[in-house]
């Protein structure tokens, strides 16, 4: 059992869960709410990820980080080692891959509170951002915990962005679904075996952890 | 703290429109469904930006598209009763009144849910509370901001005719406590006529006649647009007391009435509406007849509409009742302003919810 690349892949789904809740909650209510030009564009752009293969993703990803690329020299300069092969990278480029996990079931959540109701809280006196806080959030909140739990489910099985952007340095880039290609390749099955079982175990119980939570959320709501 | 209200817009539907509202007064807009009178409530509230426009209410403006000043919902001292309440889900009846308070005060919930008697239902969420008690819940969350506007959208819809009655005599119970302009938009003129002061008829968003609605019903215009049938007047009453076969009898000016489903202490002051097409003249007065409403009338005037029709105008004391006859019949009686006509009634063509109590200060001559 890896235990380094364990705590490394759970360290990657936490960094991507804070880093993409507050992106889930005002990106998913803003394509909710708002209709502008090109919105069809940028709903394109936000699933994009979901159907590219990971490694047209990460090929992507490996020319922008890159010391050519504005973002790769911008990163050397400012931390002094370079994005590509570091766990910087790695969350970069996780967030961006989870991007449709994170935005689609918050804005579905949105878009289920009925405009009358956001309506009722700016007559009530609220500002923006108190019926953000009051009444949208409370309301959206089964659907940006999805969004969250298929964000870090997804982090922690996800493997050839990780491969193409990371590559598998332990400790740094070696997440567990690399360790465990690692043992396969080694005909190590016993370890490849220990380490896949705990990943199912894992991620069913962060799934059913939260659904048991947005079922009691969904109590409260109703 | 008058409402002053000047709208117009090309789109989504045209809108050319002015009205002010005095303090503590209750202006209906009235008209057909689309013609506008729930834009013109969004645009007074801040939901919605009209090509031109002027709102203002008191000093404060609200709206003023040539100054270019357009203050947004939450900073316009507005309550508004939504059509579907748009009551938090997620909230209890309290917390909803609290929701709409710049400070958490307990006690001032409590009294607002008691002013719309809703006491021991407050810890009850939207959905445990029937259509009634979650619109009287609306009412007192908009009241909870201390608005300096009340803005009612068609507030009455959503429930079924006994609930509304009962609703419509909580709205004049709280009118006393009322002292800001109200806005009630509604496509009954029952409702209108009830509840209302003065009532504006919204027709293919323009306003067509507004006074009170005894000015209203006599405009040909404001007419059409309601459709005829509608035009009603309301004649003020006062319980005698209950007769022994289960009808009530009121006095009126001219004499008694007896009416069924009429509930009250004696000497309630009441309105009843009586529907124009509904009213039979007869120069003798009748015997023999089975409706046994029979109310001595003096003609104030004969107004003929555009088809074989006919309105009378009809002074019984003090107010003025509508009868809708043809111009035949009219011809056939040789009626003349200044004679005298017996206005024949059927018990049964008053419904139970055109009868209403008199709001306080008697505004039963409106």
């Amino acid at each position: 059992m890896d235990w380094t690349a364990l705590f490394l892949s759970l360290e990657l789904a936490a960094w991507t869960v804070a880093i993409l809740l507050p992106v889930s909650v005002l990106a998913g209510r803003f394509l909710a709410v708002r209709s502008f030009r090109g919105k069809g564009l940028a709903e394109a752009l936000v699933m994009l990820p979901l159907v590219l293969p990971p490694t047209v993703f990460g090929f992507y990803m490996l020319l922008a980080f890159g010391r050519n690329a504005p973002l790769g020299a911008f990163w050397q300069d400012m931390f002094g080692h370079q994005l590509v092969f570091s766990f910087e990278g790695l969350v970069l480029a996780s967030v961006l891959f989870n991007l449709p996990f994170a935005i689609q079931p918050a804005q579905r959540g949105f878009e289920a509170i009925p405009v009358a109701l956001r309506e009722a809280a700016s007559c009530c006196g609220m500002s923006p951002w108190r019926a953000l806080w009051r009444v949208e959030l409370p309301l959206a909140w089964p659907g940006v915990m999805t969004a969250m739990v298929l964000t870090f489910a997804h982090t922690l099985g996800e493997f050839g962005i990780v491969l193409m952007v990371g590559g598998s340095i332990p400790g740094e880039t070696r997440t567990i679904a690399i360790a465990i290609y690692d043992r396969v390749q080694a005909f190590d099955d016993h370890s490849a075996g220990i380490m896949a079982a705990s990943l199912v175990a894992i991620s069913l119980a962060t799934i059913t952890l939260t659904y048991a939570l947005s079922a009691r959320v969904g109590r409260r709501l109703s | 703290m008058t409402l002053s209200v000047s709208i117009r817009a090309d789109t989504p539907i045209p809108l050319d429109v002015a009205f002010d509202v005095a303090p503590g007064e209750l202006l209906a807009l009235v008209g057909p469904s689309g013609s506008g009178k729930t834009t013109i409530l969004r645009s007074i509230a801040g939901l919605w930006t009209p090509t031109t426009a002027r709102v203002s209410a008191g000093g404060a403006v609200w709206l003023d598209t040539q100054a270019r000043v357009n203050l947004p919902p939450h900073r316009r001292k507005v309550g508004i009763v939504f059509q579907s309440y748009a009551l938090f889900p997620h909230m209890t009846a309290a917390q909803n009144v609290m929701a709409a308070m710049p400070a958490a005060d307990r006690v001032e919930v409590e009294r607002l849910l008691a002013l719309v008697n809703l006491h021991g239902l407050s810890d009850r969420k939207p959905a445990q509370l029937s259509g009634g008690e979650q619109q009287r819940v609306a009412v007192a969350r908009a009241l909870a901001r201390k608005p300096d506007v009340l803005l009612l959208d068609e507030p009455f819809s959503a429930v079924d005719r006994a609930t509304r009655e009962k609703l419509h005599a909580g709205i004049i119970a709280l009118r006393a406590h009322l002292n800001m302009p109200v806005v009630l938009v509604t496509h009954d003129m029952n409702e209108a006529q009830l509840l209302a002061d003065r009532m504006l008829v919204i027709d293919k968003g323009r306003g067509l006649r507004g006074g009170t609605t005894a000015q209203v019903m006599a405009d040909p215009d404001a007419l059409r647009a309601m459709g005829i049938r509608e035009v009603a007047a309301l004649l003020p009453a006062v319980i005698s007391g209950p007769e022994e076969d289960g009808l009530t009898r009121l006095d009126t000016a001219t004499g008694p009435l007896f009416l069924p489903g009429v509930q009250g202490a004696p000497g309630t002051r009441l309105r009843v509406r009586i529907m124009a097409h509904e009213v039979i003249l007869s120069r003798a007065r009748p015997v023999g007849l089975s409706a046994q409403n029979i109310l001595p009338a003096t003609i104030t005037a004969l107004v003929p509409g555009e088809g074989p029709g006919l309105m009378v105008h009809l002074a019984i004391g003090e107010t003025e009742i509508l009868a809708r006859i043809t111009r035949r019949a009219a011809a056939e009686m040789a009626l003349a302003p200044g004679d005298t006509v017996h206005a024949v009634l059927k018990a049964m063509s008053v419904a139970r919810d055109h009868i209403l109590a008199a709001p306080s200060g008697d505004r039963a001559d409106r």
